[in-house]
């Protein structure tokens, strides 16, 4: 297709180059790529990714081990951390360990459980809302209370219960959030899908005789994207907080593995000597999740760039 | 209403049931010999029976839910497993720290949410909505912990280092005991918990107050010729405060549950300390007695909630 509007000179619309019709989903990468805030934070968790990736390269080029104890260098005569020097950037821990190298490293485990957990979260957000909204009747009086009930438990003592019952590890931790967050999912989705069957597209749909897996997967699925893909981006700094939360109870993971939640509870201990202690770990978590929330509202402006109406559904966990 | 009523005391009533269940379940499946963990390491294998019979843990499980429920219908939440002391006078003293924590750091940040709000979006894009809503997003992705060391860092250490004691760092009076000292002492968890909730507040109410002040009644409103103020308070923060009310419903609903992390690091001896308390050293008739009134906190939380919504906005109506 080559048509050419009549708008402007050619040299303003770049060249000869023909007018193409974008898809809303292009439209909306457009409008990301160009905006400086949401560029800034793709980078940051970029960097942060690739960081904790090459955390052993890292700690190579430091020449510091992860759970190493530096007794001689690490720590001061009367066996106190030591701040921020040349040898130790980001100073050292309660046990003369290199918290640079544990910084970096703690990003494995928040990046590994932010983003498992809330993609898993979603997945069974999205079956078990779209089931419900799209066959209602008894299949959404059976989830819609199951949503119910999930949503009406005390998440944070059923979290430590469900950890202190089963023995705290990472796998634990992935199922404990993922199995708290669906629910909030479900239920967007749920709400999204009973509007969308609806529409007189899925009338036509039904008409020709299309099966409800096939109308599922190629009518309603696609129009789900844009609400489940933001929800998503914001659900991963959730997961992160919630995981450095069950680390800091001491019910995450388990040390020595260093993990931002419990350098933070080890650092709690000493911030009336060592506020590096605090300071950096405690810096990392607020940086990862401030980067994805403004990546997720980047996002939500982009593919909806009226309404602030999925904020409104999200729900805050403390 | 009636049978929205019924309807939704029934889902509760199973909501809680199936906790107690699920926490029945949970205890008897985990590895943990809880009659060992009370008599100690050194006891003999007939002491230790000897206590998982006084205790009825040698009963099957179905039984000894089936005695949980006979108690709790008389009443009767049980004996602690360790101190013997009946449930509910050890939860009750607590529930009372919950509730000052709970109630207090409501009150600010629905003042500090609201208002931001409003602020921010009767001038959107402005540099003050700019530079609010840049600040609460940096307050809601601090997870409360976090938030909670920098301000024992901050508000007590640091002015403890500069000869100004003005908050203590842990402890509690209760409000019977010393007004001014229970303000006192719970100034710090009420801010590092108002702050982050604040946060929420501030994007939640700013998105209500957008989406309302489109709409044609505050174009009326504003026609008529009342004042900016009435139109924006009297006129559209009345309907925009719908959903701010139902997350606060639940937010309070929650925290009266216990604040696990707030009441840890400021020491405060409420229901989320015993809480884990009880789950570290599994004591069970504490802990369900915990986790049910919790659940119930946010059940009834939600039932208030949607009776004020129909109350506040007369669109709503309930089915």
């Amino acid at each position: 297709m080559t048509m050419t509007m009549p708008v402007g000179t050619a040299a303003e619309l770049g060249g000869a180059e023909a007018v193409r019709a974008r898809t809303p989903l292009a439209l909306a990468f457009e409008r990301i790529r160009h905006d400086r805030m949401a560029l800034a934070c793709s980078i940051f968790i970029v960097l942060t990714t690739v960081a904790a990736i090459a955390a052993p390269l890292i700690a190579h080029l430091v020449g510091h081990g992860p759970d190493t104890q530096y007794l001689g260098t690490g720590l001061t005569p009367q066996g106190l951390p030591r701040p921020p020097t040349a040898t130790f950037l980001f100073g050292t821990d309660d046990l003369g360990r290199d918290l640079l190298v544990r910084v970096v490293y703690g990003a494995r485990i928040s990046l590994l459980v932010g983003v498992t957990s809330s993609l898993s979260a979603m997945t069974i957000g999205v079956a078990v809302g779209v089931l419900a909204g799209y066959f209602r009747g008894i299949t959404d009086a059976v989830l819609g209370r199951c949503i119910d009930v999930v949503l009406s438990l005390p998440f944070l003592l059923a979290a430590i219960s469900l950890e202190t019952v089963v023995g705290p590890s990472l796998l634990i931790s992935i199922l404990v959030i993922a199995f708290f967050s669906w629910a909030a999912v479900a239920r967007i989705v749920r709400g999204q899908t009973l509007s969308i069957r609806e529409k007189e597209f899925i009338e036509a749909a039904r008409s020709i005789g299309t099966s409800d897996l096939r109308i599922i997967r190629v009518d309603v699925l696609p129009n789900l994207a844009a609400p489940v893909i933001v929800y998503t981006t914001l659900l991963i700094p959730a997961s992160i907080a919630f995981e450095a939360t069950l680390s800091y109870l001491g019910l995450g993971v388990v040390p020595p593995t260093p993990d931002w939640g419990n350098m933070l509870a080890e650092a709690t201990g000493y911030y009336q000597v060592a506020w590096w202690f605090i300071l950096f770990p405690g810096l990392a978590l607020l940086a990862i999740t401030l980067a994805f929330n403004l990546l997720g509202d980047s996002i939500r402006d982009a593919l909806d760039p009226r309404g602030d109406s999925l904020l409104v559904a999200l729900r805050r966990r403390r | 209403m009636i049978t929205f009523l019924v309807r939704r005391l029934t889902l509760g009533l199973l909501v809680l049931w199936v906790i107690t269940v699920a926490v029945f379940v949970l205890f008897f499946v985990a590895p943990h010999n809880v009659a060992r963990l009370i008599a100690g390491k050194l006891a003999t294998p007939q002491t230790v029976a000897l206590v998982s019979q006084r205790l009825g843990l040698n009963k099957p499980v179905i039984d000894q839910y089936w005695m949980f429920l006979d108690r709790l219908g008389h009443g009767n939440l049980g004996y602690s497993f360790y101190s013997s002391e009946p449930v509910t006078s050890l939860l009750a003293g607590r529930i009372a720290v919950s509730a000052s924590l709970a109630l207090g750091a409501a009150v600010i940040w629905l003042a500090i949410g609201v208002s931001t709000g409003v602020l921010a979006a009767t001038r959107p894009r402005s540099l003050p909505d700019r530079s609010l809503t840049a600040l609460s997003l940096g307050f809601y992705s601090m997870p409360t912990f976090l938030l909670g060391i920098v301000v024992l860092y901050l508000l007590f250490f640091r002015l403890h280092l500069a000869g100004v004691d003005l908050f203590p760092g842990s402890g509690y009076v209760p409000l019977t005991a010393d007004p001014l000292e229970w303000a006192r002492h719970l100034a710090l968890p009420w801010l590092s918990l108002a702050l982050t909730a604040a946060a929420a507040y501030t994007r939640l109410t700013r998105a209500a107050m957008l989406d309302v002040l489109g709409e044609d009644f505050v174009r009326t409103a504003a026609a008529k010729g009342l004042t900016r103020t009435r139109v924006i308070y009297g006129h559209a923060l009345r309907a925009a405060i719908t959903p701010v009310t139902t997350q606060f419903g639940i937010d309070v609903g929650i925290l009266l549950g216990g604040a696990v992390v707030t009441e840890q690091i400021f020491g405060l001896p409420g229901l989320g300390q015993i809480a884990v308390q009880s789950i570290v050293t599994q004591d069970l008739p504490v802990i369900i007695a915990i986790v049910t009134l919790a659940s119930a906190f946010v059940v009834l939380a939600n039932l208030v909630v949607d009776v004020v919504y129909a109350v506040l906005d007369p669109r709503v109506r309930l089915e």
